[in-house]
């Protein structure tokens, strides 16, 4: 037997019952608690919970957390441009999907 | 390795000017931005536009490389001369250097190592950072559930202080159920901690391979389903594809082109799992035979249809 076969691991689905803390957003984005704050006043992620210390963040805000962030660094847009962008992205995104389906 | 042109990458002349180099740069950064662009080597191509920038846009940087001359071609193989640099002084960047070529390393990366920083912002934090990954799925996998061995590259610390690329291959198990976008979060499977910290975790975005029958929608399971005009027409039961299995699908008579026929529950798995819908796609017979040609001539005669009467012909 090889030795250095890999066991198989399992990770934890981040759904809507699993959804990720503030912190845990904060650092799978490299970001403070105070930017990921300015992004909920955005609009640009809705957070479940009443305030910052019961919010949950379902898969999609990891997306757009770290889209809008990488849009901010490299193109030095600030952050309502970022949310511009990242809307348009999805949409764009969206019609090439129904353009796919009907091409085939 | 091999000489990088970065007048060429910017596609700008040696004699532009730095608000030229500028705005080359600003649109080419847009223009191949890996979250913007669907080219396949966008993301190569923006390290590149970025790394010759980062030496085009500062003045010292930009006459040493000017220095080694216009001889050199893009692709050539390349040994920065002895001394090339002497008498040019070099200020830190705020990017990313591990992203940068062993071209730039070799003109650029020396006599810093000291103060050299580990990754980004981290360099206080003794935890390991989270790291991310895409992984590609089929939509039956949602179904089933399946394990994937997937091949990432980490940047690490060297011995000699220097991030370096080292692989690992990972065997991750995707659960039945997930969704096209969801995450899988691997607790400490990210980059290595620094000093006795601990590593980061690794998200896995999940995203399904294009399908020739099936697309997803959140849920909900999409399946292109072709039938025979008689069929449509006249209703009929056919076997059908699902993700999972095989089912008997009920046509009613007069089912139009575009029709949705919904199986509640048939979609991928969960607490309220989501639905399948076959959207009719009516395929039209061949008229490739005698036998074909005079059915359909039969059929032009029994019928008033008109299919432009909404036309006004």
């Amino acid at each position: 037997m090889n030795s250095k076969k890999t066991k198989l691991l399992s990770g934890d689905l981040i759904g809507e019952d699993e959804a990720i803390t503030l912190a845990q957003l904060c650092r799978a984005c490299e970001l403070s608690e105070e930017e990921i704050i300015q992004l909920v006043d955005q609009g640009i992620i809705e957070p479940m919970g009443p305030e910052p210390a019961e919010w949950r963040f379902v898969s999609v805000s990891l997306r757009r957390v770290r889209i809008t962030r990488n849009l901010q660094r490299d193109l030095g847009v600030n952050a309502p441009g970022a949310a511009l962008a990242l809307e348009l992205l999805e949409e764009i995104e969206e019609l090439r999907s129904r353009l796919r389906q009907l091409e085939t | 390795m091999e000489f990088r042109d970065y007048y060429d990458i910017l596609g700008v002349t040696r004699e532009a000017g730095a608000d030229e180099i500028k705005r080359a740069y600003r649109k080419l950064a847009r223009k191949f931005h890996p979250d913007i662009s669907k080219e396949p080597d966008a993301e190569e191509r923006f390290k590149q536009v970025g790394e010759a920038y980062e030496v085009l846009k500062d003045a010292e940087k930009r006459a040493a490389y000017d220095q080694l001359g216009k001889n050199w071609q893009a692709g050539q193989d390349f040994r920065p001369p002895p001394d090339w640099d002497q008498g040019f002084e070099y200020h830190g960047t705020g990017f990313d250097e591990a992203q940068f070529s062993d071209f730039f390393e070799s003109l650029f990366g020396q006599g810093r190592g000291g103060g050299r920083r580990a990754h980004g912002q981290n360099e206080f934090h003794m935890r390991g950072a989270d790291s991310h990954a895409k992984v590609l799925i089929d939509v039956e996998d949602a179904f089933r559930g399946t394990s994937r061995t997937l091949t990432l590259k980490h940047p690490q610390m060297g011995e000699d202080g220097r991030p370096q690329l080292q692989e690992r291959t990972l065997n991750v198990r995707i659960p039945r159920g997930v969704r096209q976008g969801q995450h899988i979060r691997l607790a400490k499977q990210g980059g290595a901690g620094i000093g006795a910290g601990e590593p980061g975790d690794l998200y896995l975005e999940v995203d399904f391979a294009p399908h020739p029958f099936f697309h997803v929608e959140g849920k909900d399971v999409y399946l292109d389903l072709p039938v025979a005009p008689w069929e449509a027409a006249l209703g009929a039961k056919i076997n059908i594809p699902t993700p999972d299995n095989r089912l008997d699908l009920k046509i009613p008579a007069n089912s139009g082109a575009g029709k949705k026929l919904r199986l509640k529950g048939k979609g991928i798995p969960a607490k309220v799992p989501g639905d399948l819908y076959a959207v009719l796609r009516i395929a039209l017979p061949p008229a490739d035979s005698a036998a074909a040609k005079k059915a359909y001539r039969e059929f032009e005669q029994a019928s008033n249809f008109n299919p432009r009467a909404g036309m006004g012909g």
